[in-house]
């Protein structure tokens, strides 16, 4: 079940090198005083490194022997070993603490600040391109993918201390024998090399793996989703059979990854070993000609295995390349995404006088379809007017209410709030004015005040009010911590129809100018239906509304009816005049009663026949 | 475990935040056989390459000693020697380091794919009551992000660990051979160290077992900005929204450094132990050097020696810190691996029934909400073959939860369901679920196409299979008006499609299922009042010969139906037929009176 979504690909090989240290520097651009903080640590860290090397050799030339050939120790002496010591580790531990800790906090910052990014993205991006990418996918961009971006952020400072080592290690190479320091810095071309050789083959590799943790994620998600339909219908095996196919194709992936890392690691550790032995054997050769000291090429062998371990740090960094470009296109294909809709500048009428609603000639076609969902349409809400909806299945009610209320836009045509182009309102002014109660209720993981609410202030008044019309008070009286209980992104214990009141409260709460229901009380039994629809009724001075229904309860309230087969308005008027003149409207609406009708006349031909 | 207590019902989904570390690190290597499998191979060449890492040292010592520093000029000879010794011995600790490598990863990616597949599989066996107490994103990082966290500590950590001890006896042992008065010196400078690492762990275990909490929490808030895009966008809360989601980012981000801050302490307190216990073995060391206790070339031999000693305490500190994060993910893993499900198959014992017509019993049906009211009273019913059963009632009355004891989604807290005589606790899933099929009001449909989603009802089901379902079901003609028919894509979780439409696939799919009992819940609540009427119609030629239970608001459904339950507030009131009930005078003709006023509404409009 994958998807055609696209996906960023491996990034070019000899890239990548580039294209990290592009990745790291803007971190860095953006993270700066952590950063510096913890680069300065790092370079406290690496002087206390090199000096603690040094104070052991000054300490035994100057304390140790001669204390030892004097058969006797002052105490004097003693302060000066305790004293230089302590000193130098005291500045490597605060060195440390000041890499380490402000390491983290630029690496845990700009994951925080790219995870804001992204989540601004997904609320920002059109319903289409939220139906192109698998939510599943999403996350695993959120999660794994912006921290696979910004991991490189904790070796990095530790690395750049290494580097600064190596400059002190390599001018002071440079110093002692220029020849010989030119043999052993030959290490650093050969990292390079190796480092190029990685990366090639890693940035498929780990391009496929992050692409596979977020199939894995997709998958769990989707899967985790349907729980119900899984377990009723006995597909547990078939789900896990479905999983685990992802879940070995990562788990082999990520054996790929680290077995190039696997290799990778002991070459970059043998070569630095292999200097060492290459200054010791040149570094001989030389003394043997006379033209070195046999103490210099000592000393030249003691720098570079002082450096042997530190130079891993950079292997590490170098390692963390490839995963972190991967991770960052994918984050960036989020953050680049484009199709948000851009707003007018106008404010909606602030009136309390019903909203009216038009659609004028309006056209609409679904992402990835050919033919139109709706073909120009024309639908006219006058204000303070009850319109119904009605239409077989599939008809493209749901999406002439998305297009009225602007979650979606029109292809052609326009879309009208009070006589405004939709797409000249400002952003956020539509909710202000018209609500729509959506088919699928959605549940906010927050209390039942929260979720009519939705984080504005109200009194407990207006919260019972609402939840009274919607017909919700009683049970939610009953909930153990009232308008404080905890509903929970599943809705917890309740049922669907409780779960559609509460979005039905929700919108009722914000006394809408225009009310839009899509078939909001699908889950609720007819009697609750009616008081619903009476509360409604009594509550609806002042507001518009644009009801898709089916059931007769619900048509009989609208002032007029709309009636829509396969994306067309085929007629409206009020219900008795469509009842009269239009076939489809009247199959569908008498529907039961017929079906009754038949039945009955069954049941007593049957009993005739008796 | 202690949920166990509590009940049949209701677990919760456990962090095991009570699990020791060293509980959690066992029963995570029972889980995960594979990271055992081969180790011993795996710590022979971990040792072939430590010893290799201690050589090269040494033999450069050699070199500069003796080839270098040699008397009389420098022995080119044994520098050359040692030099191609050295190089084999480079080869072949890089040799070992890659197989080790390669080893490890091997078997911990393995070990991991079997955790993340239990986990998930587990996840499906919990009962939907114990799914629901968790949110989905949430529930996604157990098997994903939680299980990431445990592959750093299982790659490398464990070896670390077995080798840094290893070097640290060895170290132990020569030191005590050199002076065992310095040796007793570095021990005592440990005893604060390991103080330390005691307190410190508990504490980071707890800073880490935060953080997964709060990356469950942020991927839970995520969800919400992805899930509910609809909703959001309707009412304008996209600031709100974006506040929530900020303030749980905020606070992983928050708990991930203070953690890393710990785990910073933790290692320095390390690193200062390591720096100290050089000082004072230098200090101590020339006190005994001047009077002659040790000679400088011990001394000196020693304080190798003590690197040696400390370089592996270090490392298992630090690894001590990474294993406290892998703990924090494994306990999450575990907690919902070892979380009881309370609605589970029978196994081995399960009783498999044959096919065929079935009765149903209710015996005494009671059931509550774990610590909540009682939604369903002492009902005792039976359903007989052949019938098609309409259960009715107001919202809340416990239609659904009917539903759910009757398909084992739920057991019930007092009394028994029987499927011709058999407890459904006894039945095994397999046939259970092959007899009995639920269809529930939101029938979630998969992101693939619409074929490969009513298949979903029965795998094995031909192109033929699946055509004639649509064609008797009636619905060829709205397969037929999509832009590909059986081959459109529903898009995720069939958002592409309508509400009406997605319950007309969950009903094409349970009619490919071919159950023998069939159990609708609202299953047709979204879809028009025609095509309802003529898949009603359908169902029926499918019921005939097999019983159905339909739960419905719209009671044209109860008027079709040879048995009529009416349930309120928990208990069955009335039974019968609809002739039978609908002029008695109880709940069932109020209800029934209300929904024909509706119907007739043309003659009350005139």
């Amino acid at each position: 079940m994958s998807v055609a979504a696209p996906v960023p690909r491996a990034p070019a090989t000899g890239a990548v090198l580039r294209r990290g240290l592009g990745v790291i520097w803007s971190g860095i651009r953006t993270e700066p005083r952590p950063f510096a903080v913890a680069v300065v640590g790092s370079v406290l860290w690496a002087a206390a490194t090199v000096a603690t090397a040094g104070a052991v050799g000054w300490l035994t030339d100057h304390v140790i022997e001669p204390s030892v050939q004097a058969r006797a120790v002052t105490a004097a002496g003693l302060w000066t070993i305790i004293g230089v010591l302590v000193a130098i580790l005291a500045v490597n531990v605060l060195g440390v603490i000041l890499r380490r800790v402000y390491a983290t906090i630029a690496g845990f910052n700009l994951q925080a600040r790219y995870r804001r990014g992204v989540t601004r993205q997904y609320l920002r991006l059109p319903l289409a391109w939220h139906h192109a990418h698998p939510s599943g996918r999403l996350l695993s961009n959120a999660h794994s993918d912006v921290e696979a971006t910004w991991q490189v952020f904790n070796p990095l400072p530790m690395a750049l201390g290494v580097i600064f080592m190596l400059v002190i290690a390599g001018g002071m190479m440079i110093v002692v024998d220029p020849f010989l320091a030119f043999v052993g810095l030959l290490v650093f071309p050969g990292l390079f090399a190796a480092n190029l050789v990685f990366q090639r083959a890693m940035s498929p590799r780990i391009t496929r793996a992050q692409e596979l943790r977020a199939e894995v994620a997709q998958v769990a998600h989707e899967s985790f989703e349907a729980g119900l339909v899984v377990k009723a219908m006995g597909r547990e095996d078939e789900e896990t059979a479905r999983f685990r196919g992802r879940t070995l194709e990562l788990r082999d992936s990520l054996v790929e990854v680290g077995r190039t890392r696997g290799t990778f690691e002991p070459v970059i550790e043998a070569i630095p070993t292999l200097g060492t032995l290459a200054v010791l054997g040149v570094g001989t050769w030389q003394v043997s000609r006379g033209d070195l000291g046999a103490a210099e090429v000592v000393q030249m062998a003691y720098l570079f295995s002082i450096l042997a371990f530190p130079v891993r740090a950079l292997g590490w960094v170098l390692a963390e390349l490839p995963r972190s470009v991967v991770g960052y296109d994918r984050v960036q294909h989020v953050l680049r995404a484009q199709g948000g809709m851009s707003y007018g500048h106008h404010a909606a009428a602030h009136t309390a006088a019903p909203a009216s609603s038009h659609l004028d000639h309006v056209t609409y076609t679904h992402a990835g379809e050919t033919s139109p969902t709706i073909h120009d349409v024309v639908l006219d809400v006058p204000a303070g007017s009850t319109t119904a909806l009605v239409g077989p299945t599939g008809s493209g009610k749901s999406t002439l209410t998305n297009l009225a209320l602007r979650l979606v836009d029109v292809d052609s045509g326009t879309a009208r709030l009070d006589g405004r182009d939709v797409r000249e309102l400002g952003r956020g002014e539509i909710p202000r004015v018209a609500t729509l109660v959506p088919q699928q209720t959605f549940m906010f993981d927050d209390t039942v005040r929260g979720n009519v609410t939705l984080g504005e202030e109200a009194t407990d008044d207006s919260v019972w009010a609402a939840l009274r019309v919607a017909q919700a008070e009683g049970f939610v009286a009953q909930l153990p911590d009232g308008l404080d209980t905890m509903i929970g992104e599943r809705g917890g214990s309740l049922s669907g129809g409780q779960r559609q009141r509460i979005a039905l409260a929700r919108a009722v709460w914000r006394s809408p100018r225009l009310l839009v229901l899509d078939d909001a009380t699908s889950a609720v039994d007819p009697s609750v239906e009616q008081a619903i629809l009476a509360g409604l009724r009594e509550a609806s001075d002042g507001m518009t509304v644009l009801v898709v229904a089916y059931r007769m309860a619900t048509i009989t309230l609208a002032d007029q009816v709309v009636y829509v087969e396969h994306g067309r308005v085929v007629d409206r008027g009020s219900h008795e005049e469509l009842v009269g003149r239009c076939q489809g409207y009247a199959d569908l609406v008498h529907a039961y009663a017929r079906e009754a009708a038949e039945r009955a006349a069954v049941e007593r031909h049957e009993e005739e026949a008796r | 475990m202690s949920q166990a207590a509590h009940g049949p019902v209701g677990s919760r989904i456990g962090a095991q935040a009570e699990l020791s570390t060293l509980a959690t690190l066992r029963r995570g290597l029972e889980l995960s056989p594979e990271l055992r499998r081969g180790l011993l191979v795996t710590v022979v060449l971990a040792v072939v390459a430590t010893v290799g890492r201690v050589l090269i040292p040494f033999v450069v010592q050699q070199v500069t000693d003796h080839g270098i520093m040699a008397e009389g000029g420098p022995d080119t000879g044994f520098v050359t020697r040692a030099i191609m010794l050295a190089a084999v011995v480079v080869a072949a600790t890089s040799l070992a380091q890659y197989f080790v490598n390669v080893r490890l990863f091997t078997s911990a990616e393995g070990g991991l794919a079997t955790l993340r597949l239990t986990a998930f599989r587990h996840i499906h066996d919990l009962s939907m009551l114990t799914q629901s107490t968790e949110r989905r994103g949430a529930l996604v990082s157990r098997v994903t992000n939680d299980v990431d966290t445990i592959s750093m500590f299982v790659q490398f950590g464990g070896l670390m660990l077995l080798i840094s001890s290893a070097q640290i006896m060895l170290a132990t042992v020569l030191m005590l051979v050199y002076s065992p008065t310095l040796a007793l010196v570095v021990y005592l400078c440990l005893v604060p160290l390991a103080v330390l690492v005691q307190r410190f762990q508990p504490m980071l275990g707890r800073a880490y077992g935060l953080v997964r909490e709060r990356v469950g929490d942020m991927l839970g808030a995520i969800s919400e900005s992805i899930v509910g895009a609809v909703t959001i966008r309707a009412y304008g809360v996209e600031d709100r929204t974006s506040e929530r989601i900020d303030r749980s980012i905020e606070a992983h981000r928050e708990s991930a450094v203070r953690a890393q801050v710990r785990s910073v302490l933790a290692f320095v307190s390390g690193q200062a132990f390591a720096g100290i216990t050089t000082a004072v073995v230098m200090a101590v060391g020339t006190v005994l050097a001047a009077r002659g206790q040790v000679s400088l070339g011990q001394l000196l031999a020693f304080l190798f020696l003590v690197n040696l000693f400390t370089q592996p305490v270090l490392m298992a500190t630090e690894i001590l810190n990474e294993m406290q994060n892998a703990v924090a993910g494994w306990r999450r893993v575990i907690g919902v691996i070892d979380t009881p499900a309370d609605v589970a198959d029978p196994g081995p014992d399960g009783v498999h029934q044959r096919r065929g017509p079935i009765t149903v019993d209710f015996d005494g049906v009671s059931y509550a909400y774990p610590d909540g009211p009682t939604v369903l009273r002492d009902v005792s019913l039976r359903l007989e073959p052949h019938t098609r059963v309409a259960v009715v009632g107001e919202t809340g009355s416990g239609k659904t939860t009917l539903a759910k004891l009757l398909t084992r989604l739920m057991d019930p807290t007092e009394g028994r369901v029987l499927l011709d005589g058999v407890d459904l606790r006894d039945i095994a899933f397999a046939s259970l679920r092959r007899r009995v099929v639920l269809v529930p009001q939101e029938g979630f449909l998969f992101d693939d196409d619409l074929a490969a989603n009513v298949r979903f009802g029965r795998p094995e089901a031909s192109d033929d299979d699946l055509a004639l379902a649509i064609t008797e079901l009636g619905l060829d003609a709205w397969v037929d008006s999509l832009p590909h028919g059986l081959a459109t894509k529903v898009g995720q979780r069939g958002e592409s499609l309508s509400a009406g439409e997605r319950q007309l696939v969950a009903i094409a799919r349970a009619y490919l299922a071919d159950p023998d009992l069939l159990v609708l819940d609202e299953a047709t609540s979204a879809v028009d009042p025609s095509t309802e009427v003529r898949v009603q119609r359908a169902l029926e030629g499918l019921t005939r010969g097999r019983t159905s239970v339909a739960i419905a608001h719209r009671l044209s459904t109860a008027e079709a139906a040879d048995l009529v339950v009416v349930v309120d507030a928990g208990r069955i009131v009335e039974l019968g037929s609809h002739r039978d009930l609908v002029d008695r005078g109880g709940v069932y003709t109020r209800m029934h009176s209300s929904w024909a006023a509706q119907q007739r509404s043309d003659a009350g409009l005139g």
